[in-house]
């Protein structure tokens, strides 16, 4: 496509987006395209460093849990707006992330990915175990009436919720091009190619991982606490779980990894596929979705491992 | 704490600890074949329990008793696995790899959970049961079998891997695959029977398991952890290393709950692992 149609095409988009919530005012689905906001922005977070810098994170859900517990327990004790929480939050998690980034690093491939899963295992089970922040009874965040912007809740309509979740992903998609462009995005590839080729050619190979880590650290934590206002309940087992941080990848890979659409894609899909079979097969329980998630994911592993997003190159290859 | 109970500790740890050893043995076997991760591990082993526990529930088959059909439904598992699923994704990248599996776990797991439920189920009245005093000590029987019998299929495993010629021509596809097809190995073919093996060592795991633990759908999600950790500890695709590896595993749950406390017994292990890698990256036992 050329290039003034496709920024034609970027802003229709764009512009459909900010009317939907204007013409479907059901709560449904309004929720659903905020939850794929949500995930999308997540999972361009998890890309930043999983697929760009080549370090598959499965503990992600420390960054999230970071940032819906930080800002929470500030609203609770010190009745601090969650925008100024949010803040917080991102920084918790840039710090974990750099405490966590520092031994694990120095681990590669599959004992890069175990070691994170076993990161993520530890910081459940001490929040489980961690009264003051609820313990495995998990946080309300305490409802404030009536809605205001300085609260962070808007529980009348979800409109603002749908526009922040939106900003949140345009914020995503932004920093990931910038980063793609730049000279550290060059970098974060050179690592994923082979890094010892890459620190043999001079880049610092452990500082640069660790800058992955900070900037998809900090963005999880964001989407944490729009989680955690958006909901205003929050326990290990739904901001922390093992569970969280392998969807979150999911919904990269599905989409396709270390490309800039593949996280909003992967999104797309699997988002409305997941809260459609949880209303339609209801009573069931999750677990008939998951069945479907988990076949999905397989066929797109074996078929195409590069996800939606090499599909449709292929695809646009061949047609011209 | 009394000595007496640090001692009851450390026994109940090393017993366990021959259980992780052997979950992990299917773990690692498969690891140093092709280098991939089963991350549906955990779900076999809950198949395991599971198809014990059915031929206990409608046939009333001890769990003893229904071992070997376990173990050969699971061998047909992790073949059927290799033939549908992991022989196309061989070249394929590392992330492809691990989703590959990871959504065969997930869909295993929800299946068992739409089809079963998410209850509780025990296998009642079991051949063995009570336990024994040994000098103060008290040891349950049940743990005492199914770790014996762990212990003994770990010695089968390695048995079969260092002295029969499968054996051998399994190691020397491992080390290198086209010298080994060079000589004549049917390379394709030693692959389905590690995995085939790898999942049939969890189906002797898991018959034994559910003599004395509680089987459903989430069950596998705690040991296959286990089993990673004490797999990488061991070092991958050291088969010899996860039992050192499983029964170190064994003995810091059972000392972290006792030491530290019960609720984080978990935290103590993946620490342990954490510290051990920090300082050999490559495991314990690890070649590279």
């Amino acid at each position: 496509m050329p290039r003034r149609l496709r920024i034609a095409a970027g802003l229709l988009a764009l512009g459909a987006l900010l009317v939907f919530p204007l013409v479907f005012t059901l709560p449904f689905p309004r929720h659903v395209m905020i939850m794929i906001f949500l995930y999308a922005m997540l999972a361009q977070a998890w890309n930043l460093l999983a697929g760009y810098c080549g370090q598959i994170s499965l503990g992600h859900a420390v960054f999230f849990g970071a940032g819906a517990y930080t800002s929470s327990v500030l609203v609770k004790q010190l009745g601090l707006t969650p925008w100024l929480g949010m803040l917080a939050g991102a920084l918790v998690a840039v710090a974990l992330s750099q405490v966590i980034g520092y031994p694990v690093f120095r681990l590669r491939g599959h004992y890069f990915a175990i070691a994170t899963i076993a990161v993520g295992e530890i910081v459940q089970t001490l929040v489980i175990n961690w009264d003051w922040v609820g313990g495995a009874r998990g946080l309300f965040v305490p409802l404030k009436r009536p809605d205001s912007f300085l609260n962070f809740q808007f529980h009348e309509s979800k409109q603002a919720y749908y526009y922040i979740a939106l900003g949140f992903l345009l914020l995503a998609l932004w920093i990931t091009r910038r980063t793609e462009r730049s000279r550290t995005g060059y970098y974060f590839r050179a690592i994923r190619e082979d890094q010892d080729a890459a620190a043999s050619l001079g880049i610092p190979v452990a500082r640069y991982k660790l800058r992955a880590m900070a900037l998809s650290a900090g963005l999880t934590a964001l989407g944490g606490t729009f989680y955690a206002q958006y909901i205003l309940f929050i326990d290990p087992e739904s901001v922390l779980p093992l569970s969280l941080s392998i969807l979150i990848c999911l919904v990269a890979v599905l989409g396709g990894v270390g490309t800039l659409w593949g996280p909003l894609i992967g999104a797309a899909i699997l988002v409305p596929l997941g809260e459609g079979t949880r209303v339609f097969l209801g009573g069931t329980g999750k677990a008939l979705d998951l069945v479907v998630f988990g076949a999905l994911i397989v066929l797109v592993s074996v078929i195409q491992p590069g996800g939606i997003m090499a599909l449709a190159q292929r695809g646009r290859r061949r047609t011209g | 704490m009394t000595v007496e109970v640090l001692l009851q500790g450390i026994v109940g740890g090393l017993l366990m600890g021959c259980i992780y050893a052997l979950i992990a043995a299917g773990l690692s076997l498969i690891f140093g074949l092709m280098e991939i991760v089963n991350f549906a591990h955990g779900e076999f082993l809950m198949l395991a329990m599971f198809s014990t526990f059915w031929a206990w529930a409608l046939w009333r088959l001890d769990p003893l008793l229904s071992l070997p059909l376990t173990a050969g439904l699971l061998f047909l598992l992790g073949v059927a696995t290799y033939q549908g699923i992991i022989r196309w994704i061989l070249g394929a990248p590392m992330l492809a790899q691990i989703f590959a599996t990871f959504g065969l776990a997930v869909c295993l797991r929800s299946a068992a959970q739409a089809l079963w439920g998410a209850d509780f189920h025990l296998v009642r009245d079991p051949w063995v049961q009570g336990r024994l005093s040994v000098g103060g000590l008290y040891v349950g029987l049940p743990q005492l079998v199914a770790s014996v019998g762990a212990v003994v299929a770990f010695g089968f495993l390695y048995w079969f891997i260092r002295r029969t010629e499968t054996g051998l021509a399994l190691q020397a596809t491992a080390q290198d695959r086209q010298a080994a097809s060079l000589m004549g190995i049917h390379t394709e073919r030693m692959f389905a029977l590690g995995w085939g093996i790898g999942a049939a060592c969890v189906g002797v795991a898991g018959a034994l398991l559910t003599i004395f633990f509680y089987v459903f759908p989430d069950v596998g999600a705690t040991f296959s952890l286990l089993a990673y950790v004490a797999v990488a500890l061991g070092g991958f695709g050291n088969v010899p290393g996860t039992l050192a590896a499983g029964v170190i595993v064994g003995l810091v749950e059972v000392l972290g709950g006792l030491l530290i406390a019960p609720a984080l017994k978990y935290v103590a292990v993946f620490a342990m692992y954490l510290v051990v890698v920090l300082v050999r990256p490559q495991g314990l036992f690890g070649r590279f």
